[in-house]
């Protein structure tokens, strides 16, 4: 595969992984945030670990679409599939994230509510066009990258002027999402957390540029490698987040150059301000109330707005009293800190939104590594 | 086709194969079932055991050991680049069959059939089917109808079952897999799973790729003479093959490394998954068999698989290790080291 393959040759990474190894400092550590579900996906899926000296530390950060929903939203969502008349949809994963009684869209569906699994916004938009005697109401979820296409339709569906076509809307925004874990107790008081710096996400920072993220540089003082989803880019990655730690610099780099922009994509990005607005805030799962990490549909598109169109109560649900998704979204806990990993709590059936997608920090480490866990363990029995 | 002494029924009019479709009463028991039966089944399947129109089929029975396997086959669409789900009901089964290094012998056939099928459709399917049995040989010799109401079904399902006869020597199963022991599949993976999706219209991807649906009979009796001590063979159907070694190395009680760079997977495959989010080695195949065995076997087993040509492209892809959390485990392309685990549902398209 042409454009892709480059970015996964294997020679090129033992390189990287020498200058890596070799421009380490032995005596000191480094905590690494990859923000992005997708690069969380590439590290386990490629085995990056592997190729890195033990004093690089990749944390998961709280990039992953489904994993940050709150309960909240999730049960209105359930409460939308079950309003007679209805026909949701939405994207895969999204089916398949756990209430707090172990419920899913994917159950409901199972149960005869109309549920549908859709591959992009326009297909919803279609279903709704096919079905004018049903309501239509698309589960929109996930980051910047996700927004644009669900704007589209938006417009589209008051240009065709149907009635029968909603959205629920869920968009939320990576900078709040980063400033409230820089500005959490457990990092910048507590010091509870050592976080050295970002991978900054790849198609996220295709729409928003790199231009934001000057102000975690600045003000938190830590280096930002924007960098895409193929292994090389990673590795590519921390090694430039090495090299500025090594050297004191706190800079917003971009090793995405190849699709990233200082700007972003501006057409997107007008898109986005024509159709949305910031909400004044937005719970996430883990991360509790964020100001002005979300965005609504603004009144110029009300008729589009599920949350008008249906009355949805504003629910507040604690999580599963033994899963620590929270802990894990926000970067103070491991996975295999969790009582529940991998026995109670596996993706085929998860109590955690971290263990659905394949980007959750769980199911990523469930999948793709868990032999590391138990080369540990032979290796300190065997001493 | 009428075997002497039996009566030719008198129907009032012929089955309309071109306008036709498939009502209740062709399900019903009487006459119009009856004729379903003989003008589209016994035509096409045409044996000696089917002709006797008996419930049963009455056979001899050699000595040695039977292997008898049974498998559903539910498709959408039912016709597909590179075959349909009669020739793939066919393989299905005879795949099965042949996984013990059996030959195959005798095939039944159960097809519930839902109202409305087109009858032209209904025909084009079990014709494949003959033609599928048929290029083997391995005749179908009892079967059923049944018919459900307009909603209730996909156009078709349809359930084979087969027997077949172990030759003397021959002791292949799941349970035999051993440290030591190299991973070999007949050729590259994925290519039914991605033809399928292709071939449905909720994706907008066009390509030339077909199913690899096939009757691995022969490929198998090339293999059991050349190595008889083959230790296990596996179809690696539904959940690619990652299922297929998960499923093995935990009846064996062993683990297992992979070498991704070793994995044949069509270039079409790979740029479809990559698109989706998909993993090559989830997706389904039809045609393809994954064959552990003894490590001096392996290159000259190799040499008559690729000389096959249902084997073209096979390549050693791995090797059975000690371990007792029978992991199956990938030396990625990039030099990484990953577990390739079972698969949790549906593989589904990444959002972002």
């Amino acid at each position: 595969m042409k454009y892709i393959e480059p970015f996964r040759n294997g020679a090129m990474a033992r390189k990287i992984a020498r200058r890596i190894a070799a421009e380490t400092d032995p005596h000191r550590d480094y905590y690494l945030m990859e923000f992005c579900g997708g690069h969380t996906h590439a590290i386990s899926r490629y085995g990056i670990p592997g190729l890195l000296p033990g004093n690089i530390h990749m944390i998961h950060g709280p990039g992953c679409p489904v994993c940050v929903l709150p309960m909240g939203r999730l049960e209105n969502m359930i409460q939308l599939a079950q309003t007679p008349g209805c026909i949701v949809c939405s994207y895969g994963d999204m089916l398949r994230v756990p209430t707090a009684q172990g419920d899913s869209l994917l159950k409901q569906k199972a149960r005869g509510v109309d549920v549908r699994m859709i591959y992009s916004a326009a297909d919803a938009l279609q279903i709704a066009q096919q079905n004018p005697q049903q309501q239509v109401v698309f589960l929109a979820i996930g980051f910047e990258t996700t927004t644009p296409p669900t704007a589209v339709v938006i417009k589209q569906a008051q240009m065709l002027g149907l009635t029968n076509f909603t959205v629920f809307c869920n968009h939320v925004l990576t900078p709040s999402a980063i400033s409230h874990i820089l500005q959490s107790p457990e990092i910048r008081e507590l010091g509870l957390v050592r976080l050295d710096g970002f991978i900054g996400p790849a198609h996220v920072s295709t729409i928003i540029g790199s231009n934001p993220y000057a102000y975690f540089a600045e003000e938190f003082q830590k280096p930002v490698v924007i960098a895409g989803f193929e292994p090389l880019d990673v590795m590519q990655a921390i090694l430039m987040l090495i090299r500025q730690l090594n050297t004191g610099r706190a800079e917003v780099e971009n090793e995405f150059t190849r699709a990233v922009l200082p700007d972003g994509n501006i057409k997107a990005q007008r898109l986005v301000a024509e159709v949305f607005e910031l909400r004044r805030s937005f719970e996430w799962r883990g991360l509790g109330a964020v100001p002005y990490s979300a965005l609504r549909i603004k009144s110029d598109f009300a008729a589009f707005d599920a949350e008008r169109r249906f009355t949805l109560p504003v629910l507040s649900v604690a999580d599963h009293k033994a899963c620590e998704c929270g802990a894990i979204l926000r970067g103070v806990k491991h996975p295999r800190d969790c009582s529940i990993f991998g026995t109670a709590c596996t993706p085929d059936n998860p109590l955690g939104s971290c263990m659905v997608s394949s980007e959750g920090a769980c199911a990523a480490y469930y999948r793709y590594g868990r032999f590391r866990e138990h080369d540990n363990d032979d290796t300190a029995r065997m001493h | 086709m009428q075997q002497a002494g039996r009566r030719k029924p008198v129907y009032t009019r012929k089955l309309d194969f071109r306008h036709g479709r498939v009502e209740m009463a062709h399900g019903s028991g009487g006459r119009a079932m009856t004729q379903l039966v003989d003008q589209l089944f016994i035509a096409a399947f045409d044996n000696d055991y089917l002709r006797q129109m008996n419930d049963q089929a009455c056979f001899p029975v050699g000595s040695g050991r039977m292997v008898m396997s049974t498998d559903c086959h539910v498709v959408t669409p039912l016709f597909f680049p590179g075959g349909d789900i009669g020739s793939l009901s066919v393989h299905g089964t005879v795949n099965d069959i042949v996984m013990s290094g059996a030959r195959p012998l005798y095939l039944s056939a159960g097809f519930i059939l839902e109202e409305g099928l087109p009858l032209a459709d209904l025909k084009r399917i079990v014709e494949s089917m003959a033609a599928a049995a048929q290029a083997i040989p391995v005749p179908v010799i009892t079967g059923d109808t049944k018919v459900v109401e307009q909603g209730s079904g996909d156009g078709v399902f349809i359930t084979t079952t087969g027997i077949g006869v172990v030759p003397e020597g021959v002791h292949i199963s799941s349970e035999r897999a051993k440290p030591g022991d190299k991973i070999l599949v007949s050729g590259t993976i994925g290519d039914h799973g991605i033809a399928i999706l292709l071939a449905r219209e909720d994706f907008a991807f066009y390509g030339t790729l077909e199913s690899d649906t096939a009757a691995l009979h022969n490929l198998v009796a090339v293999m059991v003479q050349t190595a008889p001590d083959i230790h296990v063979l596996r179809d690696p159907t539904r959940g690619g093959i990652a299922a297929a070694l998960n499923e093995i190395a935990h009846q064996s009680g062993v683990g297992m490394m992979l070498y991704e760079h070793h994995i044949p997977v069509k270039e079409q495959v790979s740029a479809v998954c990559e698109f989706l989010g998909f993993d090559p080695l989830y997706m389904a195949n039809e045609g393809k068999l994954i064959a552990i065995c003894a490590p001096q076997d392996a290159d000259r087993l190799l040499d008559k698989m690729r000389a096959h040509p249902l084997g073209q492209n096979a390549a050693m892809i791995g090797e059975v290790i000690e371990d007792s959390h029978c992991f199956v485990q990938m030396e990625t392309r990039f030099g990484g080291r990953r577990v390739v685990d079972w698969l949790s549902g549906d593989q589904l398209p990444r959002i972002c």
